[in-house]
């Protein structure tokens, strides 16, 4: 009996609970104290040379000036010796000091008479003799971060994000004039579109964040971004429905099935934002009618798929409307002015990644209301349905990606 | 645009046009910004629009900060008229047998301020020293080998194959590829008279090449030439990160040296320039003087030149005499013509006489605004 007792309070004796928690901690911290003095007992000189591993994270141009921001991602330190831009050696001050410690980082001015609409390849010598490649494409200066710029951005955003998805939810008169036997469908064009804006996010996050350094998690990001986001939506889905079924009952259903699809697509639209507004600050994108046009169809669809859950129920107020449209289409402004003005290739993986498990989380959500009186998910007229969807959404993608 | 991986943004591939419409506007860009540099001024002019001014004479190394020659343990300035003699005794026979000892040593360098790179010397330079010896005396030419690496001194010249260098070929007699810790005495006799050189020739031979083992060979004719400031060139480059392609270009290895320490050399007096290119990976070098002309000798064989020029071009492992004078006082670029090579290293600067003592009348017309002019210290 006594053994039983003791085997049941197990180790410790009396020490309180947080003793207990604090006493590996505090071992840990002493066993790494304990190492880092004695250099790392048994393990010996490192072999082989250092590594250098250095990403270019931005690239500004003023005129005569090019500024790379570089960032040590490797494990050791760093230092820049001599810059060459398009295989001449050029002037150049590092404005974080030319060595760089791991996961630092620092900003070279390199003294350059580059001409707009050119291209330009730049390397980076460092002391070791490695080499950090930049590509400019195209050369063009850098717009400054003033109220202009950021008005311009918003001006960006409304654009390709709110007013697209404003038009697109015009449809409602429309959806809701069609019979009963097409609701399925609508929602499985809703699934359709929806999946293509995940995998084209997805992807463009792997490919941005293939480009990040590696020790900030590189592709890793898109895919904590994603989990993140689907946990977090699935916790406020489990917490606003109980409260919305409790008050309402099922006629809000369909409100809240649109709530959730425009935050997917808000989230998705985040993104995108913040592509454009970095491709924008680097020179590499063009305003141009054809462009925003292009955008302004693209999202119209994005629209047509928060209206389609409320072809049925009480028919929305404007404002209601107007909220929804706001909620998927306004994260562009934002994501504009964060890329434009703080673009960093990890942070735009981690949102592209929000934005493709949001989507995910939104699509397990509607996607009961595509069932039909069998409780099927998939038959002609959803399958159908999806498919255009994602027909949709690739054929207007191709007026952007020409 | 595809390899723009830094950016990523897929969408951009839409914006093709942009590199379309850019030039248009980039005139109006550079001359409404006025560029007050004689550069920017000829670029427009020209239509080509510089985005803004900019303090950009020519290419150059970051201001502030020097190659540490002493740590180096050689000078590019003292290795221009460093010959080294070796030690020489008349034989019984009546001929001169002249002797030296070179030792291979891996040894890390600056060839640039700031950048160091993993060398392999002989005698603990690059390039490795100037021999020098006459027509018709007998070379002996002990090599010790203290690199970690297996190598070889492959002389270009007249010789017997066991003195060629050549791995695989006169191991019977010591000789062949030289092992490291072990050594091998080169005889033979000194012919043809000309510029020649030596270098490793152990695979991978533009490994061994590059890395720095290499130096100028010179052999004087019988009766000697004129009396002249002579001066050695060595034409080389670095490839400091092992893509086969060199980052640094020089001429006696270290980047723009000439440009720091222009070449002093006498008004009115005559130059001979010992020209030897060492470049691995890029298959042609040039040498490109400004203000002036001179005789060429190819390969130094003959004794009357046979051009009159400004540039010459030299393949992997050619080389020359150039004999001129300057007539006037003032700073000269020298550079490789091979523009890429001169901006990533090999450029330089005679300086003629006191270019102070330069009437301001000259200076005006050669001296002052010129874009090259500015960077040199005067």
């Amino acid at each position: 009996m006594e053994a039983n007792a003791r085997a049941e309070r197990g180790y410790g004796g009396n020490l309180p609970a947080w003793a207990l928690g604090l006493i590996p901690l505090a071992l840990i911290a002493a066993a790494i104290a304990a190492f880092a003095l004695l250099g790392g007992p048994g393990l010996g000189d490192r072999t082989g040379p250092p590594v250098e591993e250095v990403s270019v994270e931005r690239t500004v141009l003023h005129p005569g000036e090019i500024e790379l921001t570089l960032r040590n991602d490797g494990p050791d330190p760093v230092e820049v010796a001599q810059v060459a831009v398009n295989d001449a050696y050029a002037p150049f001050a590092a404005e974080g000091g030319r060595e760089i410690g791991r996961l630092g980082s620092t900003t070279l001015r390199i003294d350059y008479p580059w001409i707009e609409g050119e291209a330009y390849e730049i390397f980076v010598l460092t002391s070791a003799g490695g080499t950090v490649e930049a590509s400019i494409p195209v050369a063009a200066e850098t717009p400054e971060n003033d109220a202009g710029f950021f008005g311009l951005m918003a001006l960006l955003g409304i654009y390709v994000g709110v007013i697209p998805v404003g038009l697109g939810m015009l449809w409602l008169p429309f959806l809701r004039r069609l019979g009963s036997s097409w609701v399925g469908a609508l929602i499985a064009f809703t699934v359709g579109l929806l999946a293509f804006l995940a995998i084209d996010a997805g992807l463009e996050g792997l490919e941005i964040a293939a480009a990040a350094p590696a020790a900030f998690g590189g592709t890793g990001l898109v895919f904590v971004g994603g989990l993140a986001a689907y946990l977090v939506l699935a916790g406020i889905d489990s917490h606003l429905s109980r409260r919305s079924r409790e008050a309402r009952g099922g006629a809000a259903a369909a409100g809240y099935l649109a709530l959730l699809v425009a935050i997917g697509i808000g989230l998705h639209n985040l993104g995108e934002g913040l592509a454009i507004g970095s491709a924008y600050a680097s020179g590499a994108l063009a305003l141009g009618a054809f462009l925003v046009v292009g955008f302004a169809i693209h999202n119209t669809t994005e629209g047509l798929a928060i209206v389609a859950p409320l072809r049925d129920g009480a028919r929305p107020t404007p404002a209601r409307l107007l909220g929804l449209g706001l909620i998927a289409g306004a994260p562009a402004i934002l994501g504009a002015w964060i890329g434009a003005s703080a673009y960093d290739p990890s942070l735009a993986a981690l949102l592209f990644g929000v934005g493709v498990g949001a989507i995910a989380r939104v699509i397990v959500q509607i996607a009961p209301a595509m069932r039909d009186s069998d409780g099927r998910y998939l038959y002609p007229s959803s399958v159908a349905g999806i498919l255009a969807g994602i027909a949709a959404l690739y054929l207007t993608g191709l007026l952007v990606s020409v | 645009m595809d390899d723009q991986p830094k950016k990523g943004i897929s969408r951009r591939r839409l914006l093709g046009g942009a590199a379309l419409a850019a030039p248009a506007v980039a005139g109006l860009t550079a001359l409404s910004r006025g560029g007050d540099t004689a550069v920017a001024e000829t670029a427009a002019t020209n239509g080509h629009g510089h985005a803004g001014h900019s303090e950009f004479p020519h290419a150059s190394f970051a201001a502030g900060r020097r190659v540490d020659h002493a740590r180096n343990g050689f000078n590019p300035t003292e290795i221009l008229r460093d010959f080294d003699h070796g030690r020489s005794r008349r034989l019984a026979s009546g001929r001169v047998l002249r002797e030296w000892e070179i030792v291979a040593h891996d040894r890390e360098i600056e060839v640039a301020p700031g950048v160091r790179y993993e060398a392999w010397t002989y005698n603990g330079r690059v390039p490795g020293p100037t021999l020098r010896a006459r027509e018709g005396e007998l070379l002996r030419i002990r090599f010790v080998n203290a690199s970690e690496h297996p190598h070889t001194m492959h002389f270009h010249g007249i010789h017997p194959s066991p003195m060629d260098g050549m791995p695989g070929i006169g191991e019977n007699r010591g000789g062949g590829q030289v092992e490291p810790g072990e050594s091998f005495d080169y005889e033979f006799e000194a012919a043809p008279f000309g510029l020649h050189l030596y270098h490793c020739h152990v695979a991978p031979l533009a490994a061994h090449i590059s890395r720095g083992l290499y130096g100028a060979f010179v052999i004087d004719p019988r009766r000697g030439r004129a009396e002249a400031d002579e001066l050695v060139m060595v034409m080389n480059g670095f490839d400091t990160n092992f893509d086969l392609s060199n980052e640094v270009y020089a001429v006696n290895t270290v980047g723009f040296h000439y440009v720091d320490e222009p070449i002093q050399v006498d008004r009115d007096s005559p130059v001979r320039i010992y020209l030897v290119n060492a470049l691995e990976f890029d298959p042609l070098n040039s040498f490109h003087i400004h203000g002036n002309f001179f005789h060429y000798f190819p390969t130094g064989t003959a004794l009357e030149p046979s051009e009159f020029t400004d540039t010459v071009v030299q393949g992997q492992a050619q080389r020359g005499i150039l004999e001129l004078k300057f007539p006037y006082d003032g700073d000269y670029m020298f550079h490789a013509h091979v523009s890429e090579f001169a901006e990533l290293g090999w450029s330089g600067f005679f300086r003629v006489g006191d270019p102070s003592r330069l009437s301001a009348a000259t200076a005006a017309t050669m001296y002052c605004d010129l874009p090259w002019g500015k960077g040199s210290p005067a």
